[in-house]
């Protein structure tokens, strides 16, 4: 999908907020949560983890959308967000931008 | 070394997708950037948001790193010998009809040794959904050349390149009756997550083809990087073309790959040929399988 409309709520829509919780033991490293993550929330951290891999680890605190993703394309079952009960964020571009990056990126192909 | 997270401050448990797996298994066998993971968690997913009854819910699979997902998944499971996961499903599938019976197996494994099984259950209609996870090639034995293996690509007993012509999986499995045929990647989480649900509710042979990296050995012997790249493969070059005709959707090596729904239509399964003919012939002398399943209950 190409063109996204601002939609007519625009300004009673809440935007997501999410918590990543990172089984970090459980990560074999692939970066596929890294690479799709739709606002780049996470990197691989250069720390080992048990196994000798590089788990994910947040760089962008407060910006997860919730959109879980990552839980679903991590091969391994290491990672998944939880909602956050937050008040309506003043930032509603970025749940378009967001939006849009997950269709740009085609991860939801 | 330190750990990035204390492993203890994530209840780990908590993952969603933990009703659904034999958690005391985890962390699975397959390697860093396999992709059956990937399909599992959609699988799994898929369950869940269809609130089917998992006690009434099963899972076969044969044998390779595709057939460990019997063993990982939280339902009543078999894995069978090599190709014999369609046979043992049927039986299943016969003997107790109320079951859904899902069918979740390699590219080798279904379509290799278990080729002939494959193609008479698509030409009966059986009433199973198969999932077959397609990495182009025998992962679990060493990369050895499956029937899938596209024209020209490596593989352990093909080193100068494969010459033989692979299956068109969608066409073969439409040609011989398939009456839900879909393929997708495993980047397309969300797509293969509905074509997941759309088969749990529908009937008759549902089949599912999903493309996976296997970085061990195919991507290795391809030197294409890890299954990352083969990701980012998927992401450039998977074209979703739902109206496509199945003659058309064969893939070459390191080529587009056309993905979609491709059939999706209703005709009587085996089941129910079976009840409408033998009632017809018989009358009250015969008794279908009631729902609960019958005899095995007595
Ligand atoms: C009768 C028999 N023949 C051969 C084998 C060896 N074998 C085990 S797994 C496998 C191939 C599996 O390939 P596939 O189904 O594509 O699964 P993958 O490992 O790629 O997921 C073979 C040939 C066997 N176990 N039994
Ligand atoms: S839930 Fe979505 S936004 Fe949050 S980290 Fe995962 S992929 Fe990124
Ligand atoms: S997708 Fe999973 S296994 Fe891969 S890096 Fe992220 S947490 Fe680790
Ligand atoms: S050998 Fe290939 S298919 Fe098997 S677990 Fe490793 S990457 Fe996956
Ligand atoms: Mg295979």
């Amino acid at each position: 999908m190409k063109y996204w409309r601002k939609p007519l709520d625009f300004d009673q829509v809440k935007i997501p907020r999410g918590e990543v919780r990172i089984i970090a033991d459980r990560c074999k490293g692939c970066g596929f949560c890294v690479e799709y993550c739709p606002k780049d929330v996470l990197v691989l951290s250069e720390e080992f983890n048990r196994k000798g891999y590089h788990p994910p680890k947040v760089v962008k605190h407060g910006e997860c959308v919730n959109c879980n993703l990552c839980a679903m394309i991590c091969p391994d079952f290491a990672i998944y967000s939880v909602p956050l009960e937050e008040e309506a964020s003043s930032d509603q571009q970025s749940a378009v931008s967001s939006q849009q990056s997950v269709e740009e990126q085609g991860t939801d192909r | 070394m330190s750990t990035t997270v204390d492993p203890n401050q994530v209840a780990v448990d908590e993952h969603p997708v933990s009703p659904f797996l034999r958690m005391d298994r985890i962390p699975h066998i397959w390697c860093p950037t396999c992709g059956i993971g990937t399909v599992v968690k959609c699988f799994a997913t898929a369950l869940d948001e269809t609130g089917v009854d998992l006690d009434k819910t099963s899972i076969v699979s044969g044998i390779g790193c595709t057939g460990r997902v019997a063993g990982y998944m939280k339902l009543d499971a078999f894995h069978t010998t090599h190709g014999r996961a369609i046979p043992f499903a049927t039986g299943l599938k016969l003997g107790r009809p109320e079951l859904l019976v899902t069918v979740f197996s390699g590219d080798g494994d279904l379509v290799g040794i278990g080729g002939n099984h494959f193609i008479h259950a698509a030409r009966r209609n059986m009433d199973l959904m198969i999932i077959l996870v397609n990495n182009f090639i025998y992962g679990m034995t060493g990369g050895q050349n499956a029937p899938t293996t596209p024209l020209k690509a490596r593989s352990s007993t093909m080193p100068f390149g494969n010459f033989e012509r692979p299956f068109n999986l969608p066409h073969l499995a439409a040609s011989c009756g398939a009456t839900y045929v879909a393929r997708w990647t495993c980047l397309h989480i969300r797509r293969l997550t509905k074509s997941f649900k759309e088969a749990i509710r529908r009937k008759g042979f549902r089949f599912i083809e999903v493309i996976a990296p296997c970085s061990t050995l195919y991507a290795r012997l391809n030197k294409l990087g890890t299954g990352f790249n083969l990701m980012q493969f998927y992401h450039d070059n998977a074209e979703i073309r739902p109206d496509a005709d199945t003659r058309d959707v064969d893939i070459e090596f390191q080529d587009n790959i056309i993905c979609g729904k491709f059939v999706d239509e209703e005709r009587p399964t085996f089941t129910e040929m079976m009840n409408e003919h033998y009632q017809q012939k018989l009358g009250d002398k015969y008794v279908p399988l009631p729902p609960e399943g019958g005899l095995l209950h007595e």
